[in-house]
Formats: structure tokens, sequence, C-alpha cells
């Protein structure tokens, strides 16, 4: 469905995309991960066609976007990471609008945006004025204006930004709902959770170039710590951690307060060892929880760095 | 294709007639001002026009101080009322008063007396205002003439006259300096005089003819406004109307730019350009509902003007729509290529606000360009603000046809084009990644 081909976009001498490569299925869901800076938003602007690359190119369906007015674009929906809306108009017509943009009219542009609101869980909002909306509303708003023309293809520039919970979880219901009728979407983030629920494959880049392009189990099988045990210790002092390091299915352990972090490989045959270490030596805890590596230990790694706040 | 262009013309629109302070800006404050400007530059020359106010200190309180006193407040431009020396002296510099006249003590007598015989002239002294100098070349051209009227009078036909040609007939006979050719001929000059006087006074004439009612302007100025036509008084709301009409939509014009700076600020930018839409369409749809604001603030602004001042497009109808027709185009690739060369919304608000006073300033809106030097004057020619404003004048209170529109018409349309190209060629279309 989209063939991305060694793309290359520099501005000035900082290089944003230094050759990337990745192919989406169609109906697949991929996610395209990285720290701030990595080259995302730019991937998804050639993708999308605003901008043009110095070099390589994208196939949609076979075939590059030939100009601004390609009837290619009507493949396309693209949810920008700004809330792209006008606040002064009403949410019907903001959808109106986007969708006249793809030459909807009469009753198929009426259509289009009653399905759109009812994606998005904002009928009774319609005539109201974006302006008066919540951070959370406008986000799925700005994810419904991309729908209009019915798009085979959703680029989601980290369409969860700045939301509460609540209108986090709407807005992947709807993407799931999306899934489910076939579409194909490319989502970017820096979330491993978001990227966990979702996403069928995850690109992960970092200064311009592609570090892993694997299914999310791929790449935690890459982690030699790919599950983190969390314990709440009822006293975690003069704990000895080089000992706990030293057992063979420990891959890291730290303890910040009484609160230890435990780095396993295999959770169901590592696990076990490390709970009886805390038990033979008289380690009690209230609380534990197993959970997934964040996308910073995966970084970690892949790229023996931290993660760039830029 | 038209459905695109409808929507993203109506949105642009929706959007203007929604921003409260932006229709306030375009329909409401040129209204205003222009009324403002229009009452006080002479409106529709039917109210009064406001008088100069003059002091007079009659030191002197003779016969022709008094006159000239009586034929200064029979002026209908001036305010004149007597004062002391003191005061006078500080309600000029109070601004109370544009200037002070002092008549010096003798001055009649004097005055008489410098008329005939070389003898030193009496002095009036002016007090004015430095920021009155207009009024106060205006009152001493009305003064000058005032005090010829008044002396020569009472020298051919008062008491003060008699005695004076006589002290004077006296003087000469006793010159011993006079050539005797020279004496003769002003012995005869004054002799007739006292002879002239005396039978004025015998047949009771005061004011018959000849000199007797002084020396006066040897011509009367007959005044006609060269307006329209025959009998159309000059409307001074015609060009007031005109000018701020041409000020505010330009700010007009600033907006576009802004809006479409802000779109960008705002990542509708992207959304716009992710649609498949030629970029054409793009710039010329905001060109489009750039140019129907322009026309609609234009309409809005005369028709009040017409309905409430009596405008009249006294020209032709058709060049006065041409004019408006370029003005707007003008106006809206102004406002791309203020989007064009901006970087963002708020530093280029400034800057674009001083460029388009600068226009409006050199094209007339505000003063008339005649004032403006010559070489000023020239330059303004290179001034689109200059063609509308002309433009809108031909058609508006000086009643030319369509001929005199064409010119101001092509420069404005020749000022678009180069505006746009301009627009167009800096034009950032990448939508930042």
């Amino acid at each position: 469905m989209i063939e991305v081909k060694d793309l290359r976009k520099n501005y000035g001498t900082n290089v944003a995309v230094g050759g990337i490569s990745f192919q989406i299925e169609r109906g697949e869901t991929i996610g395209l991960l990285g720290p701030n800076g990595a080259g995302k938003t730019t991937t998804v602007a050639i993708i999308s066609g605003l901008l043009r690359p110095d070099s390589g190119e994208v196939l949609i369906e076979g075939r590059a976007i030939s100009g601004d007015s390609d009837p290619l674009k009507h493949k396309i929906g693209l949810v920008p990471q700004d809330l792209a809306l006008y606040d002064e108009l009403s949410a019907h017509d903001n959808l109106s609008f986007f969708g006249a943009l793809y030459r909807l009219d009469g009753p198929a542009l009426a259509r289009a945006a009653a399905a759109a609101l009812d994606l998005v869980g904002l009928t009774d909002k319609a005539k109201e004025k974006v302006g008066t909306f919540s951070g959370g509303m406008k986000r799925r708003l700005n994810l419904a204006a991309a729908l209009m023309h019915d798009p085979d293809i959703l680029l989601l520039d980290e369409p969860t930004v700045g939301v509460d919970p609540q209108s986090r979880n709407a807005i992947f219901d709807n993407l799931e709902t999306l899934k489910k009728r076939g579409k194909t979407l490319l989502y970017t983030t820096h979330y491993m959770e978001e990227a966990e629920r979702l996403c069928d494959r995850v690109v992960i880049i970092d200064h311009g170039k592609v570090i892993a392009n694997d299914t999310l189990h791929g790449v935690y099988r890459l982690i030699p710590a790919a599950n983190m045990l969390l314990f709440d210790l009822d006293n975690a002092e003069g704990m000895s951690l080089d000992e706990l390091r030293g057992l063979p299915s420990v891959r890291s352990a730290d303890v910040t307060g009484n609160n230890l972090r435990v780095g396993v490989g295999n959770l169901s045959t590592d696990a076990p060892a490390v709970l009886q270490w805390l038990q033979s030596n008289g380690r009690a805890y209230s609380h534990v929880v197993s959970e997934r590596p964040d996308l910073e230990t995966v970084f970690l790694n892949l790229t023996g760095r931290k993660l760039r706040d830029s | 294709m038209m459905i695109a262009l409808r929507a993203l013309v109506r949105k642009d629109l929706r959007l203007f007639f929604a921003d409260r302070r932006a229709v306030i800006m375009s329909f409401v404050a040129p209204i205003v001002i222009a009324s403002f400007f229009g009452y006080i530059f002479g409106g529709s020359q039917t109210q009064e026009t406001s008088k100069i106010a003059v002091l007079m200190v009659d030191q002197d309180a003779s016969p022709i101080s008094t006159a000239i006193f009586a034929d200064l407040q029979a002026n209908k431009s001036l305010d004149v009322k007597g004062s002391g020396l003191d005061a006078a002296r500080e309600s000029v510099r109070k601004g109370n008063a544009a200037l002070a006249v002092i008549i010096p003590k003798d001055f009649g007598a004097e005055a008489g007396r410098a008329f005939f015989r070389p003898e030193k002239k009496p002095e009036i002294a002016v007090f004015y205002d430095p920021s009155h100098s207009a009024e106060q070349q205006m009152v001493q051209g009305v003064l000058t003439g005032s005090v010829m009227q008044v002396v020569s009078k009472e020298m051919f036909s008062g008491a003060t006259g008699e005695s004076v040609v006589k002290e004077s007939l006296a003087a000469v006979d006793q010159s011993a300096g006079l050539d005797a050719g020279d004496k003769r001929s002003l012995h005869d000059l004054l002799q007739s005089v006292e002879q002239w006087n005396q039978r004025a006074r015998a047949t009771g004439a005061t004011g018959g003819g000849g000199l007797s009612g002084g020396v006066r302007m040897p011509y009367e100025v007959r005044e006609e406004a060269i307006t329209a036509r025959t009998g159309v008084q000059y409307n001074g709301y015609a060009h007031s109307f005109g000018g701020m009409s041409v000020q505010f939509i330009l700010f007009v014009g600033i907006d576009v730019g802004i809006g479409l700076l802000l779109q960008r600020q705002r990542g509708l930018w992207k959304r716009l350009r992710a649609a498949p839409l030629s970029r054409g369409l793009l710039l010329g749809s905001r060109a489009i509902s750039a140019a129907i604001t322009s026309m609609l603030v234009l309409l809005v602004v005369f028709g009040f003007a017409r309905v409430v001042f009596g405008v009249k497009i006294e020209g032709s109808m058709a060049g006065f729509i041409g004019v408006c027709l370029a003005f707007s185009f003008m106006t809206a690739s102004f406002g791309l290529l203020v989007a064009a060369l901006g970087k963002t919304p708020e530093a280029t608000r400034g800057l674009s606000i001083l460029v388009t006073l600068i226009m409006v300033m050199l094209g007339g809106a505000w003063v008339p360009a005649f004032l403006f030097p010559q070489w000023l004057q020239t330059v303004t020619m290179f001034v689109p603000t200059r063609w509308a404003m002309d433009g809108l004048d031909a058609m508006t209170w000086r009643g030319l046809g369509f001929s005199a529109a064409i010119q101001p018409i092509g420069a404005l349309l020749l000022s678009t084009v180069i505006f746009g190209v301009l627009a167009v060629s800096r034009f950032r279309w990448d939508a930042e990644g």
C-alpha cells in the first residue's frame, strides 16, 4: 500500500531524514516511533505530499504523488499534530469545509460529516463552535476532519498529544474501529504503550534513520530485559543489588526508595527466581506488577544512548 | 474545483464576519473617521466655517483706528474683539486667539502724513501664534486692504485728512530741499486734494463717488469652485470617504496576509496542502475572498456617504466600479505579499501596518498630495494608493468620465501583477515537517 524508499531530507546542514525505507501493507497499522526530532513528522509530511524529499520516493499503491492536485491524495487522510481546526466555526462547518476540499458536496458531504461526528462521538456538539471545545474534543474532531473523504490511508502525527486519559482512550477506540474497517494507519508516537495497543508493527527511527522495523514482540526480543518487575518493598535498606544482579535470570536491577525495579528476559521462567531471592533475603513486599519496557528502555538497549529531548 | 473554491472563499468570508474586531475596523472605523475628516475639511460646504479669533488693541482711538476696527469686525472670516495689550499677548500665548493687532497711539495722524510724505511710517504690531502662521498671513492681507481703504478715505474726505493736507501743503511750500519742478507738482496735487475736500464738504457728499470711499481694490474677485458640473457643490466628504476606504481596505489586505500566516502557525496550512488542491486555487481563493471583502467595504462606506452626506458618483459609474475593483485586486495581492514576506503573524502585523500607513499618507488620503513638495509628488506616482485616490476623486466629486479612470485602473492592475508575482515567487509552499 505504502512504500517508502530511501527518503532523505536536509534543512541546511541538519539532516532531518537520512535514508528511511519501510513498507506498509493494506490494512496494517504501523507505529512510527522515535524521540522528538528523530524525523517522524518530516517523514509523515513527505508521505502526505506536504514536503518534497531531497531524494528517495514514496509510492502509494505503486505510484508517487505527482503534483499538488494529484487525485492520489484522495487516498490519504492527514491528522496533523497541531489542532488544525477553525475555532470560529462550528464542528459541523469545520468538517463540511474540509470535506469540500475533496470535492464532496450536497447530501454526500452532509452524510460524511454526520458519520465522522458520530464516529468520534461529537454529534451532539455539531453546532457548537470549536473554540468552546475541550482539548480532548478538539483532538477527536481533528481526527474526524481527516476522515471526511473516507481515505484508505490515515497518517496520524501524534494524535493524542496533550489529552486526558479519557479522551486518549476514546481516540484509541476510534482508531481501532477504523482498523477494523480495513484502513491503513501510520501512527507516530513516542509512547510504547500506545504502539502496543494499536500497532501490528513498529518502525523506530533516530537521527533520521531506521534503527528497528519489526513487530513489538520482535523488538522486545532484541532487548535483554524484555519485561520489568516492579516491587513495592517494605524496606529496601541494606539490600545487596550486586547479588540480585548476579542471578542468571536478572538483566538489570535498580532501587529508588523502597521501589525495586528488576529487568528479566522471560517473565514466566525468570520471575520465580527473583521472587525466591527476595523471600530468602527476608525482603517482604506489598505490591508487585510487571510491565513492558518503555521507549526509553528500548532506545537505550538499541542505541546505547538515552533518549534526547530534542 | 468549483466546490473547493467556493468552500475556501466562503470559509474566508465567514471567518471575516465572525471576527467582530475586523468588521468594526473595516466598516465602522472608516465611516467614523471619514465623517470627522470630511466635516473639519469643509464637509458639504453648507455648514458655517470657523472664524479666526483676532484681538484688536486700539491704543490710538482715532477715527482711522476705529474705522479699521469696524472694518475688520465686518469681515465674515474673522472674529475680532477688543483687548488690552497685556491681555492680548497672554491670550495669544495660551492659544485662545490666533493673533492680536496693536494699533499704536497717533497711528491715524502718522499714517495720514506717511500717505503724502516720505516720513517714517507708523508700525502696526501683530502678535501671532506660531502654530497659526497660515491664519497670520491671511489676516495680514485683510488688514492691509482695510488700512489702505480707511486711511485713504479719511485723507480725501475726513477731518483728519483735511488737517493733514493743510499741514503737508505748508510743509511742501516751506521745503528748501525740493526741486522746483517737484515742489510745484506736489503743491498742485495737495491743493487739488484740499479743493476736493472743500467741495465735498460744501455739497455734503461723504461717500458719493470718486475717492470719497477711499482707495479700493481695482478689481472684484468672482469665486467659482470647479466641480463636476455648474451648480454642483464640492463635497469634502467624497475625498475623506475615499481616503479612509483606501486606508482601511489595505488593513483588510494585512488581515489576509496575517490570516495565511496564522493558518501556517496553527497547522491548518498542512491540512490545506494535503488536500488535492493546486497552489493557484489555494492562493487564488484567498485573493478572491479578499477582493470581495474589499468591494463590500467600499460599497458600504460609500453607501453610507451617499445616504448621510450626499456624496454622489458625479462621474462615470463604470469608472468608479472599475477603480474599486482594481483597488480590491491590488489589496488582495498586497495581502498575499504580506503573507509571502512575513515570518510570524506578530512580527508581520506591526511592519505591514507601518508600510500601509506610509502608502496611505503618500497616496494623499490624509492630506491632498498637491501639498507635498514637487519631488515627493513625483515619488507618489509609484505608490498605488495615489492612483486609487486620484481615481476615486475623479469619479466622485470631480465628475470626470470613464477615460479619466483608465490610467488609475491601469496603474492599480499593474501594482496587482507586481505584488502578485512577488508574492508567488517568495511564498513558502512547503509545510514544515
